[in-house]
């Protein structure tokens, strides 16, 4: 069963050793150093600069190319995100049921634009493009759970009873 | 005895999104409330997507569906008082019983991890007999089915096998795009989530035909239940013996990892996933070499859509012929098409090749979500051209797209009605292109960016610049090293030449 939830999960302080483990456990992979940026981010909620130079040891590269890989992938992050973080579906298939529309409406009501956090660091807002569930869009995600069929006064409501 | 309830919930993303668990929460409720014994078996989607939370109940006479199901109603249904949202036997729901269920034969119909169910309705059949068979043998039966590559470009997959089979090397690889970015499509993860081990059946079959120990799954993040489904589904494959060391006592040995993407969609394309898999920047790699021949690591690799690799075991287990007497000219077997955007009755639908558009859009869609007219189709994800209503009777093969300067790519339709602006669905194919460039090639990094400045310039009203968008089309087309910006012209030029109008031209 889907055990997703709405909040963030409570995300870690840095924590060197934590970062080490993760990143031993990923450097015996075959070509590991995206699963060691997966595993730091998962940890952490993001990327932080402090992990460069321990990938770099850990993958035989220079901090430049860890940080050209991280700059590549759009999941990657260089700050923590808000504590909540909505992405709406910009690709073809929600565009066709209206996702400009609720993007707009989105934007206005939490006064930021796509790619944007609150000044009070409670909400980011992000564009994705598509997350393959184009059959009942438009779609987005809170929290990385997905909501189908999103019109703009289920995204009020599920705004509304976020924490 | 008491009765017992048997129901089935789709664990899938579409029925989530939209609600399933809370349905299976309340039917737990509900039941436990009346005292009475529930079983609830989760199942893949069937793909008739419209209707998720699309709920099962066994009776005698079979499974009988109850489409569009809300926690609210779950007290009616267990009373019996929930006609209205009665579908009757869903083996019988024309939408679903009129397709040509060749690779999704299993999805929905199954627990999706269970093994034994997997093996109870022919599961495993197809790599048995692989088994006992050549590398050779297999690559032909693959050949002769005429089976073409799923993931958009379309190539013979049995050709490319032959080429991995026959390149001398200590190591190959396996490696499956689950990459699935084109806006519109679908049908990767509703297989991967409904019938995972059917992927593994043909990747493992794959690495027998070719000689492979080990193999990749590149799975899109975006996509997070496939990878819990991918990882039970990898564990009990192994601890059967169909996966790892001496696979079912046959001295060979086969393993497979997942490995997730980023975020990117021309990680898709299929070097810049192998540059991706060894850890680096999406970056596309120039052909030749084949990937084929200097694969993942340098070493000969098969890189197939999940589709195309999940379409084997069917092969193997039913034959070539039998594969190959679906389809159409050289587009053979099944397809499984993907009808999105504004679409009354959106899902999956597999056929067989030469369906045309119409008979998808209009029978088997419903027509628009909003009841107005239609206006726009884009087939084949992001880098695909816009149809119009004069196309629809367009049969889905891939030789007929290719004439009508369209593609078919991974069969997703992506329906507009008449409140679509053209010339922003092209400015924004200029955009896409400026976000997903793997930046190698100046037409494509910088000339996408341009054309979605020039397209803002001629929405604003300076048609003039026409020409020179033109042009540039011209030079991304020809000066771009991959699909991603030698594509990106389509959708725009398409988009320009059907609807003038909306581009402020002269028509
Ligand atoms: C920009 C771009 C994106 C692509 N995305 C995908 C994808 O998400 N999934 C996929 O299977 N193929 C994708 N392809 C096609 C692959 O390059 C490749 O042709 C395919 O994986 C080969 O497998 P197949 O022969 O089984 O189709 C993409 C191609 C391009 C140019
Ligand atoms: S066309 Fe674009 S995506 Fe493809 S290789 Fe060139 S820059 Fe990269
Ligand atoms: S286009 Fe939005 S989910 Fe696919």
């Amino acid at each position: 069963m889907d055990t997703r939830d709405n909040s963030r999960p409570d995300r870690a302080a840095w924590d060197q050793d934590e970062a080490r483990r993760i990143i031993t456990r990923c450097a015996a992979l075959k070509g590991g150093l995206m699963e060691a940026l997966h595993g730091i981010q998962g940890a952490f909620g993001y990327i932080p600069a402090e992990s460069y130079d321990m990938l770099a040891d850990a993958f035989n590269l220079s901090g430049a190319e860890v940080y050209g890989v991280k700059s590549f992938y759009h999941d990657f992050r260089d700050t923590p995100a808000g504590h909540h973080v909505i992405k709406i579906c910009q690709a073809e298939s929600c565009q066709a049921r209206g996702s400009r529309l609720l993007t707009a409406h989105v934007e206005k009501l939490l006064g930021i634009r796509l790619g944007e956090t609150t000044a009070n660091e409670r909400i980011t807002l992000e564009p994705v493009y598509c997350l393959g569930n184009c059959a009942v869009s438009p779609n987005i995600t809170i929290n990385d759970k997905l909501y189908g069929r999103m019109d703009e006064d289920r995204l009020e409501g599920l705004l509304g009873k976020l924490g | 005895m008491r009765d017992l309830l048997t129901v089935y919930i789709p664990l899938e993303a579409t029925a989530l999104s939209l609600g399933a668990d809370e349905v299976a929460v309340a039917i737990l409720k509900e039941a436990a409330s009346q005292g009475r014994d529930v079983e609830i078996i989760r199942n893949g989607s069937w793909g008739m997507s419209w209707l998720e939370p699309l709920v099962e109940m066994v009776t005698p006479k079979g499974r009988v569906a109850y489409g569009n199901m809300t926690a609210d109603r779950v007290a009616d249904l267990l009373k019996g008082e929930c006609a209205d949202l009665c579908l009757g036997l869903t083996a019988d729901i024309p939408y679903l019983k009129s397709q040509d269920r060749l690779t999704f034969g299993r999805c929905g119909l199954i627990e999706a991890l269970s093994l034994s169910e997997y093996q109870d309705n022919g599961g495993f059949v197809g790599l048995k007999k692989a088994l006992e068979m050549t590398p050779q043998d297999i690559v032909t039966q693959v050949t002769d089915s005429g089976l073409r590559g799923r993931g958009g470009a379309a190539f013979p997959t049995g050709i490319k096998w032959n080429t991995v089979l026959g390149a001398g090397s200590d190591q190959k690889y396996i490696c499956c795009n689950a990459d699935e970015g084109d806006s519109g499509t679908f049908a990767d993860r509703l297989l991967m989530e409904g019938d995972p081990y059917c992927l593994i059946e043909g990747m493992t079959i794959a690495a027998l035909a070719v000689g492979a120990t080990e193999g990749y799954i590149y799975l899109r993040s975006e996509y997070p239940l496939c990878k819990q489904i991918l990882d039970e589904a990898l564990l009990n494959a192994r601890a059967a013996g169909w996966l790892g060391k001496n696979i079912k006592d046959s001295g060979k040995d086969f393993d497979i990892e997942i490995r997730m993407g980023a975020g990117s969609y021309v990680c898709g394309e299929e070097t810049a996933m192998l540059e991706s898999l060894e850890g680096k920047r999406g970056m596309v790699r120039a052909k030749p070499p084949l990937p084929a021949l200097h694969g993942l690591f340098g070493k000969p690799t098969v890189v197939n859509n999940v589709l195309s690799l999940a379409s084997v075991p069917i092969i193997m287990a039913k034959g070539a012929d039998y594969y190959r007497n679906f389809g159409m000219g050289r587009s053979r077997g099944t397809i499984a098409f993907q009808l999105a955007g504004n679409i009354a009755r959106g899902g999956l639908v597999e056929k067989a090749f030469g369906i045309s558009l119409r008979e998808l859009i209009e029978d088997y869609g419903g027509g628009t979500h909003s009841d107005n007219s239609l206006k726009a189709v884009q087939v084949g994800g992001p880098l695909g051209a816009y149809l119009s209503e004069n196309d629809l009777d367009l049969p889905m093969d891939y030789e007929a797209f290719a004439e009508a300067g369209a593609v078919l790519g991974h069969g997703g339709i992506v329906v507009f009605d008449d409140s679509v602006d053209m010339a922003e669905q092209a400015r924004f194919a200029f955009e896409f292109c400026a976000i997903e460039s793997c930046g190698k090639c100046t037409p494509c990094r910088i000339g996408s960016v341009r054309g979605a400045e020039l397209m803002a310039k001629i929405q604003a009203g300076a048609a003039e610049n026409l020409p020179l968008m033109k042009e540039l089309c011209e030079v991304m087309e020809s000066g771009s090293l991959c699909a991603m910006g030698g594509m990106t012209p389509i959708p725009v030029l398409s988009a320009l030449q059907k609807w003038p109008n909306d581009f402020g031209a002269k028509p």
